[in-house]
């Protein structure tokens, strides 16, 4: 789960971390107020959950507080990578003399957590990695010790900190360590760290990515998420227990596991070409109960791109007519003329099979294999685009 | 032969009188499996299907000489059984539980690292030994005796593949699930090492997925250490990147663990790699 900037920069706050002393607003009459109250100037920084907000003229650096209204005004509500902006946030702006990056993440290879930092701070990291991976400095964390002091002593010497810093530049890693433990974060991120042109530390821009397996823990955090940010369907299956991820093919996928998931979605590209794709990837999980069947379709058929739909049930202990019947019973609940293919292997899968085909529902077919399955699909889905094509 | 068990492996169900662990331990049993004894802290003298629960790991350990361990217990729990089972001297731990916090994860990694212990998964379908044993939720009918390794990241794609396998012919030596989470406790390379040094393993069937490099590694190590064939599926080449594909571990972050750079490597280290899994079979011979 994504944190905004606002909110990994408050978090970062509570743990020792100067940040500058900004607010969020929502009007433009509160970025006036705001910006009256902190002094000018300030920076309005629109608050979405993607990168490139400076590029798309979701940053804007305001000399009064009439501007930082009208900015406020321009910028809220606008739309940035298909994310519409609700919040700004009006922060005093800094004189800016170096710009250093400092995060903390999963080194997933060596199993531990790694804070690295770079004089190249401002931009991103994996830019970084690419063009410069030299200027990147890393130091792997012991779980059980943690951060250890030398270690933010050899972050400090190897982007060639000034000594004057060091003692600031340690607290401040110790603490976002901290922060990143405390708060369950796979990404903690200050980028960039600026030393101000008055010899201060202070984090200008934060990022936090929390563990979405960790959230039963971390009520405070899991209220903050942005259900604005994702798609509709994709709040929905949260609730649901569905694993729901929105494409841009039309091929609705259904599938049970996630490997077999990606899979099917692979299929389908693999079959369709450039033009026909997967809609989704869906993981409906172990079970086949109806109203789970029910839920997965009705957030596939939500998407209007969808031109057909692909049923893929591996049925290792769940058994294939179980799994026809929660098929036909979420058909009931939710009926559609979409074509359909259903492929049903494993544990009873011909009883399964016999179920659906005695149902005699037309627009639904089934097929004995993956392959077979998937060009199914593709090729429903390409005639209905012709269709379409045909009749504008 | 197998790797991982033999006939001298003696199951432990830790979170025996669960819904899950109790309906995989008749499963197991069911297979053949020699699975000797439960665990549910608080439920000490209890029995379910016929095998005695224990309060505790050690005690379990004690009494029926136990030298693995299932555990079926929700992710809250999960790294408290797992260390749980290390401390009591177990080498075989295959947890099955998804869902376990990274950071929780991370600490149980170094803690095996200084044990004799050797954790599968978490977030795993665990393994099946054809004809020997069942150590976790794979149905048994797919898999049938014979030569061929089959290691895997995932769950329902794994059971696809043996399927496939066993109804073309091929059985199996050992079907190991080692999770799909970024943090798991055996890794591609290590179980690969098992099957080259396994007698009866004569061929390899790898299947990753998306998100890290532990194909990557898998292929360097095949390229300079592996003298039987390998044959591979990389599942997601349609995914986006920076989304999390359903498992923890499955994302592309920062343009890095995509499944053209797992596909190049490979075949560059000389494996066959399938664009669809029903072909898998068919690059074995």
């Amino acid at each position: 789960m994504n944190l905004h900037e606002y909110q990994s920069k408050f978090r970062f706050a509570e743990f020792g971390i100067p940040i500058p002393r900004g607010k969020t607003a929502s009007t433009p009459q509160e970025a006036y107020e705001i910006a009256r109250e902190l002094g000018c100037p300030v920076v309005v920084k629109a608050q979405v959950l993607v990168g490139g907000r400076g590029k798309a003229g979701g940053i804007k650096v305001a000399r009064t507080p009439e501007q930082a209204e009208e900015y406020a005004n321009q910028i809220l509500g606008m739309k940035i990578k298909g994310l519409t902006v609700r919040k700004v946030l009006i922060d005093p702006a800094a004189n800016i003399g170096q710009e250093i990056y400092l995060g903390v993440t999963n080194d997933r290879a060596a199993g531990k957590p790694v804070i690295m930092a770079s004089s190249e701070g401002g931009v991103e990291i994996e830019q970084v990695a690419r063009d410069k991976p030299d200027a990147i400095i890393r130091e792997r964390i012991d779980p059980f010790l943690g951060l250890l002091d030398y270690q933010t002593r050899n972050l400090a010497s190897g982007i060639n900190l000034p000594y004057e810093h060091w003692r600031a530049f340690s607290k401040i890693a110790t603490n976002l360590y901290k922060c990143y433990v405390a708060s369950d974060a796979v990404l903690a991120e200050i980028n960039p760290l600026v030393i101000t042109k008055e010899n201060q530390l202070l984090a200008l821009d934060g990022k936090m990515i929390i563990d979405d397996n960790a959230l039963y823990r971390q009520p405070q955090l899991a209220e903050m998420r942005d259900t604005d940010a994702e798609p509709k369907e994709e709040t929905e299956a949260r609730l649901a227990g569905i694993s729901y991820v929105k494409l841009n093919g039309q091929i609705g996928c259904m599938v049970n596991g996630a490997g077999l998931a990606m899979t099917t979605m692979d299929m389908t590209r693999l079959y369709g070409g450039e033009e026909i794709g997967p809609a989704n990837f869906l993981d409906i999980g172990g079970g086949a109960q109806a109203s789970k069947v029910a839920a997965a379709l009705r957030i596939i058929l939500s998407d209007p791109n969808v031109k057909s739909v692909l049923f893929n049930i591996f049925g290792g202990i769940t058994r294939g007519d179980e799994v026809a019947r929660g098929i036909l019973e979420a058909l009931n609940e939710v009926p559609t003329r979409l074509p359909m293919v259903i492929r049903l292997v494993g544990t009873n899968a011909e009883e399964g099979r016999a179920i659906i085909d005695n149902a005699n529902i037309p627009n639904l077919t089934s097929a004995a294999t993956l392959t077979e399955a998937a060009k199914k699909a593709v090729e429903y889905a390409r005639k209905a685009l012709a269709a379409e094509r045909g009749a504008q | 032969m197998a790797i991982l068990v033999s006939k001298d492996t003696r199951l432990i169900v830790q979170g025996i009188t669960g819904r899950e662990g109790s309906f995989h331990t008749k499963q197991m049993i069911d297979y053949g499996t020699n699975l000797v004894a439960g665990v549910t802290p608080g439920k000490g003298g209890e029995w379910v299907h016929g095998k005695p629960v224990f309060d505790n790991v050690k005690k379990a350990v004690d009494a029926t000489g136990a030298n693995a361990s299932i555990i079926y217990v929700a992710a809250p729990y999960a790294p408290d059984a797992i260390y749980e089972a290390i401390d009591a001297g177990i080498e075989l731990i295959v947890c099955i539980t998804e869902g376990i916090p990274i950071l929780d994860m991370m600490k149980v990694y170094e803690y095996l690292k200084h044990s004799n212990s050797r954790l599968i998964g978490p977030n795993c379908p665990g393994l099946l030994a054809p004809g020997i044993a069942k150590i976790g939720i794979m149905p048994g009918y797919i898999a049938k005796p014979g030569n061929v390794g089959v290691v895997s990241k995932s769950g329902t794609l794994t059971y696809e593949v043996v399927y496939a396998l066993t109804n073309a012919g091929w059985g199996q030596t050992t079907c190991v699930g080692i999770g799909g989470d970024p943090i798991i406790g055996t890794n591609f390379v290590e179980t690969l090492q098992m099957f080259e040094e396994d007698p009866e393993t004569e061929k390899v069937v790898l299947i990753g997925e998306i998100g890290g490099r532990a194909e990557v590694d898998a292929a360097e190590f095949i390229r300079a250490h592996m003298t039987k064939p390998v044959a591979a599926f990389i599942a997601g080449k349609s995914a986006p990147p920076g989304t999390r594909m359903g498992h923890a571990g499955a994302i592309i972050e920062g343009g890095e663990g995509t499944a053209t750079e797992k596909i190049e490597a490979l075949l560059s280290a000389g494996v066959r790699v399938a664009d669809n899994p029903e072909q898998i079979p068919s690059l074995l011979h």
